[in-house]
């Protein structure tokens, strides 16, 4: 009964929060779920700030098939949600379309850019996060061996990649860093199973410090590393606090404020279409240092990467981007 | 013996089914804590309440009618095909190759092509379970089952590996050139002066499937094959006793089958999406089992079971969207106990109605 | 209070008593205000055409339906049957036409099944055991009791099938035309049981549609006719030709009038014709004989022994070895052309034995029965595409009347009709088009009498026209009373040929259960 009761009372806040003011914002959660402990976390994160501190509200819906794109997209537009967020590159094709039918509603895209007057595209220099958990990776590592998982197999991920080998190399080049992906489909954001399933054969193969950049997958990323008692780092949010001791930072990406801004700024009717690069310059990519992890980084290390974070802003270290030529220098 | 009227065939029955369906599903609504009235409202408010609405309604009803029919052909030689997922899947992929690899000037030209390679790619993905039921006696529910499978696998290495277009993330084609692209629902009504919702996908498809749905009532009722079809699935003895080959009726029937199925690819393919992406079909293929079921495997049933799913579809997609309590579960749940209930449990209804036609007689006599 | 009554007056309480029984179907009344009584220790027959509502009445006194209207007493009290278990409970017990064995328990499990005593069943079983073994000596009851049904023959299934009901307890005993499946000696041993029963005091109603059985073993007789019970008569005092217009409501002959045949050229020669079915098991073990124009060869045998695999290989429909000429030219047993719509370009029709599962597609209109395996005859296509429905219709219906269907609505499904006029739809399709060679099995199977002296007319007719006829047949009656010549198979092989004036059903008997005569 009481069950029933709260059940209907949450029912019944969230009906009244979905039928509020008119120009709501608009969230379209992407697949592998809301609470994917990663990239979609990150986005309802920053959704939720924006609420607490404007008490505003939004609409949101989340995907469940690949499919479904177009149409919770256009029924966002029609249901007269402004601005409308999409996060994901998988959405590029399907906004390129729905953008042009509702001129009046602006879009902001998150990973990926879509050239409509309506439209912000908003990417990351998740290249320049990654350096620096790889060099704390490289320093890390007794057994000169660290892993790489990334989840599905697209140029966005081997941009991670790439910046986290070139960091574990600018610690000490002769650190062997094994790569997988757990698959060429959006199913591999959320395949938990197999992202352990990898990460114990990382570890057979002597890995002792393994980045996930593989959302809802890294979950069982992290959990087997810790079952293993090795060290991993997480992805877009922080993850630190999943495993303390474990997990050794998280490279976050700070969707949560690309979200909050872009709703902030929508309600406020400061939106402005375009470009937004976030980088480590201004804080869209970083490392994760919190409680969690703070015995885990040595004071020496947090110098090292300040010290490569602030080469990096003033452009005295290039950290090469994936995606520029489809290529990475390093292995 | 015993048998009910046909209008109560027809129609009573199935619309004391839905009826049964859509109060046990308004205790569920009841029991989270919403409205169960307002819940209806609201679906058949986003289902026909607007051009938008219907749009999405008869798309969805498009795509359910070609797996509709595929079923309901099968199902008059009493073969299970349940494989309309797999056979539609594959029918995109035929109909994404026309569209991408042939430079067309103009859709007219396009749209035949595309059919015919829609239901050729669908007819072949039948094939095989065919051959196997007809010359091995496999069971064709398991096979056509498992090459869901195969489909959906051969989909997913063809988008990641070959048809991706370079440099994009998303294992999708490019979109389909100008020459290959359907007339919406919008451009058609544009041609008359009508206005409708330019969201919605309802594409020039719908009509053929309404051609398809009179074509397969001809097959079936009005040709030889049709004949021959419906004396095999009558009674497998009769029919060789008859000099009808059970391997030749069961391959033709499935090709035909796995032809209608493929032609879904037309409607969400190039009519919609204008480019091939992973899981076109989403369960529609499954949908048209209970269609064809509900329908009873006559194609204007399967039209108008069609037609409720979806009403179904789209009014439960609004109704998520409404109301975040009721989640995308519930609205499976729901779609759930309308297949149920018209389909398991027809039997619950049929056999007390039928005790109360044959009282109503005697009291008449 | 019922009963009281009756033991005032001094007469016997009936076993049975059915007052004013009514049950209808839809439109159709399968039982009219019933009545009918039934004596303790006697056996009762009840006879009437198929489709005459027999099996509609036991039905109700077995508890499958529930009768409209009437009222039931067993042995003077008033009982309400809702279910087999009432029916059972009242010491009724019924033994089917088709079996309801468990094939792979054995016989003292079937005897007990849904009858035992606890959740244990080694009580049961010795109860039963010791049971079956005091019937056994009792009734000529004899079966192994530890056999599997699966293994028995089928006049011992029928037997497990008694002992199931006397286990029960029945003291009324229904038979549902018990003798279809039997040779004439199993018969004959049936009746002596039933015979021995019914000294015991069981009350025994033996449903049938064979004026010879009703004569030999009954003490009274109620014939139906239309749902209606026409009369009930001393055995003693009637006569199968006064039985034989009561069911059919007309005079009825019963001998068939045939003149001489006038054999012609040889139609079909069959050399050393075998049969392997899918088990890998030898039907057909090496048949051959010739049959000529203008003659019926009727191929006498107990059901089982060959004779449906032989109508089967020649009309096409299983693969067989061995050689097979029509009109000396050779017809193919396996491969291409070994096929339905072969034979039929050839000439030659078939009647099958089972017109229900082969004949005719049960849900499908009269007319499209009308051209099955026709159906690709030009003259039923209206263009390349199209086939032309008004043409078929108008066949089929020109056809129902010239055979005498009834009712002569094409628009009917095939189970709308009762047995006799389905097979006459068969027949109609089959003979119209003057084959060279007729088979035909079983053609008067559930058929009422009235149509079985058509069917009977009809396949002389065609004789005489030139056709040569190959009629397989379980009914001796009917193989002696048509046939030109007879060949009795046993096993897959043709035991003996003999002349149908040359000959006794005592002959034909012992040759049927594979007693080989002098040579044929």
């Amino acid at each position: 009964m009481t069950v029933f009761k709260t059940v209907l009372g949450a029912g019944a806040a969230l009906a009244m929060s979905a039928v509020a003011a008119l120009a709501e914002p608009g969230l379209i959660i992407d697949l592998g779920g809301k609470f994917d402990k990663s990239f979609n976390e990150a986005a309802y994160n920053g959704a939720q700030r924006w609420v607490k501190e404007t008490g505003g509200s939004y609409i949101e819906t989340e995907l469940q098939s690949e499919a479904q794109r177009e149409q919770n997209m256009r029924k966002m537009a029609e249901r007269g949600a402004n601005p409308i967020v999409v996060l994901g590159f998988a959405n590029a094709s399907t906004l390129e379309r729905v953008a042009p039918d509702y001129p009046d509603t602006n879009f902001a895209i998150i990973d990926m850019v879509v050239d409509q007057p309506n439209v912000l595209s908003i990417v990351f220099a998740e290249h320049e996060g990654s350096y620096l958990v790889g060099m704390l990776a490289g320093m890390k590592t007794q057994t000169k061996t660290v892993g790489f998982i990334g989840g599905m197999d697209i140029p966005l991920i081997r941009k991670f990649a790439c910046g986290y080998v070139q960091g574990v190399k600018a610690v000490d080049p002769s650190i062997r860093v094994i790569q997988n992906m757990t698959g060429t489909t959006p199913a591999a954001w959320n395949d938990p199973v197999k992202g352990a399933e990898l990460a114990r054969a990382q570890i057979a193969q002597g890995a002792d410090v393994i980045y996930a950049a593989a959302g809802g997958t890294g979950v069982g990323v992290l959990q087997a590393a810790a079952d293993a008692g090795i060290y991993s780092i997480g992805v877009d949010s922080n993850q630190n606090y999943m495993h303390p001791g474990s997990v050794l930072t998280s490279m976050v990406k700070r969707v949560d404020n690309a979200v909050y801004n872009v709703f902030k700024a929508g309600t406020e009717g400061t939106f402005k279409p375009g470009f937004l690069l976030m980088n480590l310059a201004n804080d869209g990519v970083g490392y994760a240092l919190d409680e969690y992890n703070a015995a885990l980084i040595t004071d020496e290390m947090k110098a090292a990467v300040e010290d490569a974070k602030a080469k990096i802003i003033a452009g005295e270290i290039k950290v090469h981007d994936y995606m520029s030529d489809d290529s990475c220098p390093v292995e | 013996m015993g048998r009910l009227p046909k209008w109560a065939d027809v129609a009573l029955i199935p619309l004391i089914n839905l009826a049964l369906a859509l109060i046990v599903s308004g205790l569920v609504v009841l029991y989270i804590g919403e409205n169960p009235i307002e819940a209806v409202a609201i679906m058949v408010n986003g289902a026909i309440g607007s051009t938008y609405g219907w749009g999405y309604t008869l798309y969805y009803a498009t795509n359910f009618i070609f797996t509709g029919l595929a079923v309901a052909v099968a199902f008059h030689a009493r073969l299970f095909n349940i494989g309309g997922e797999g056979q539609a899947g594959l029918g995109g992929l035929g109909v994404a190759l026309v569209c991408l690899f042939i430079p067309w000037p103009h859709w007219t030209l396009a749209l035949p092509a595309a059919i015919l390679a829609g239901a050729l790619f669908g007819a072949a993905l039948a094939a095989v379970p065919a051959w196997l039921q007809a010359k091995r006696g496999s069971h064709i529910v398991i096979t056509t089952i498992m090459f869901n499978f195969i489909a959906s696998a051969l989909l997913v290495y063809l988008l990641v590996n070959v048809l991706k277009k370079p440099g994009q993330m998303s294992p999708e084609t490019a979109r389909f050139p100008e020459g290959a692209r359907l007339p919406s629902a919008h451009d058609m009504a544009s041609w008359v002066g009508l206005d409708f919702s330019k969201s919605a996908p309802l594409n020039i498809t719908f009509f053929i499937a309404i051609l398809a749905c009179v074509a397969v009532w001809f097959l079936i009722w009005r040709t030889r094959l049709g004949y021959q079809i419906r004396a095999f699935g009558h009674s497998e003895p009769a029919a060789v006793y008859a000099g009808i080959n059970p391997v030749k009726i069961t391959m033709v029937t499935m090709l035909i089958s796995g032809a209608l199925a493929g032609l879904m690819g037309i409607n969400s393919v190039m009519g919609e999406a204008e480019r091939l992406v992973i899981d076109s079909v989403q369960g529609a293929g499954f949908v048209g089992i209970a269609v064809a079921l509900m329908g009873r495997s006559h194609p204007a049933g399967v039209f108008l079971a069609a037609l409720l799913f979806g009403m179904l579809y789209q009014g439960g997609g609004e109704l998520e969207f409404e109301k975040p309590a009721v989640s995308r579960e519930m609205i499976l749940v729901i779609q759930g106990l309308v297949i149920l209930f018209t389909g398991a449990l027809d039997n619950m209804v049929r056999m007390p109605l039928e005790g109360l036609f044959l009282r109503l007689r005697g009291g008449a006599r | 209070m019922q009963a009281e009554q009756a033991e005032a007056s001094g007469r016997p309480v009936p076993a049975i008593e059915l007052r004013g029984i009514s049950k209808a179907f839809g439109p159709v009344q399968a039982n009219r205000d019933i009545s009918l009584t039934v004596m303790p220790g006697t056996i009762h027959g009840i006879i009437g055409e198929n489709g005459a509502g027999k099996s509609t009445l036991m039905s109700i006194l077995y508890g499958f339906y529930r009768a409209d209207a009437g009222e039931i007493f067993i042995r003077g009290r008033k009982t309400e049957i809702h279910s087999s278990l009432d029916a059972i409970r009242a010491g009724i017990g019924m033994v089917f036409q088709h079996f309801k064995l468990v094939p792979n328990f054995t016989v003292l499990e079937n005897v007990i099944l849904g009858a035992e005593d606890g959740p244990l069943l080694r009580p049961s079983l010795a109860k039963a055991r010791g049971l079956l073994r005091q019937l056994a000596e009792e009734y000529e009851l004899q079966v192994d009791p530890d056999a599997l049904v699966e293994e028995l023959s089928v006049g011992h299934q029928q037997r497990v099938e008694i002992l199931k009901a006397l286990y029960r307890e029945a003291d009324i005993l229904i038979l549902d035309e018990p003798t279809g499946v039997l040779t004439p000696a199993e018969a004959d041993h049936l009746f002596r049981i039933l015979k021995g029963l019914k000294e015991q005091g069981k009350t025994i109603i033996l449903i049938t549609h064979k004026l010879r059985e009703i004569m030999a073993i009954t003490d009274t007789v109620s014939v139906m006719r239309r749902g209606e019970m026409v009369a009930t008569v001393q055995t003693a005092e009637t006569t199968p030709e006064q039985l034989a217009e009561l069911m059919v409501g007309r005079k009825v002959l019963l001998r068939v009038e045939k003149t001489p045949a006038r054999p012609g050229e040889v139609v079909l020669e069959v050399e050393n014709l075998r049969v392997t079915d899918e088990d890998g098991v030898e039907r057909l073990k090496g048949i051959t004989f010739e049959l000529r124009a203008g003659e019926i060869l009727g191929i006498a045998g107990v059901a089982g022994n060959g004779q449906s695999e032989l109508l089967e290989v020649l009309g096409g429909i299983t693969k067989g070895e061995g050689e097979v000429r029509l009109a000396g030219v050779p017809l193919a047993l396996s491969g291409k052309g070994a096929d339905g719509q072969s034979r039929r370009a050839f000439g030659i029709a078939h009647v099958p034995e089972d017109r229900q599962k082969l004949g005719l597609i049960m849900d499908f209109f009269a007319w499209e029965n009308m051209i099955f395996g026709y159906h690709h005859d030009p003259a039923y296509q209206k263009n390349a595409l199209m086939m032309d429905n008004t043409a078929i219709r108008r066949d089929a219906e020109e056809k129902m009347h010239r055979y005498d269907v009834r009712p002569p609505n094409a628009a009917l499904q095939a189970k709308a009709f009762s047995g006799g006029n389905q097979q006459k739809i068969v027949l109609a399709r089959e003979m119209s088009r003057k084959p060279a060679l007729l088979l035909v099995g079983q053609p008067t199977r559930g058929v009422d009498i009235g149509a079985i002296e058509f069917i009977h007319q009809q396949i002389i007719a065609l004789r005489d026209q030139g056709a040569a006829i190959l009629l397989v047949s379980v009914e001796l009656d009917e193989i002696m009373s048509l046939s030109d010549r007879i060949a009795v198979m046993f096993d897959g092989r043709i035991m003996g040929e003999r002349l149908p004036g040359e000959t006794d059903e005592r002959e034909l008997g012992l040759l049927m259960a594979g007693v080989a005569g002098e040579a044929a």
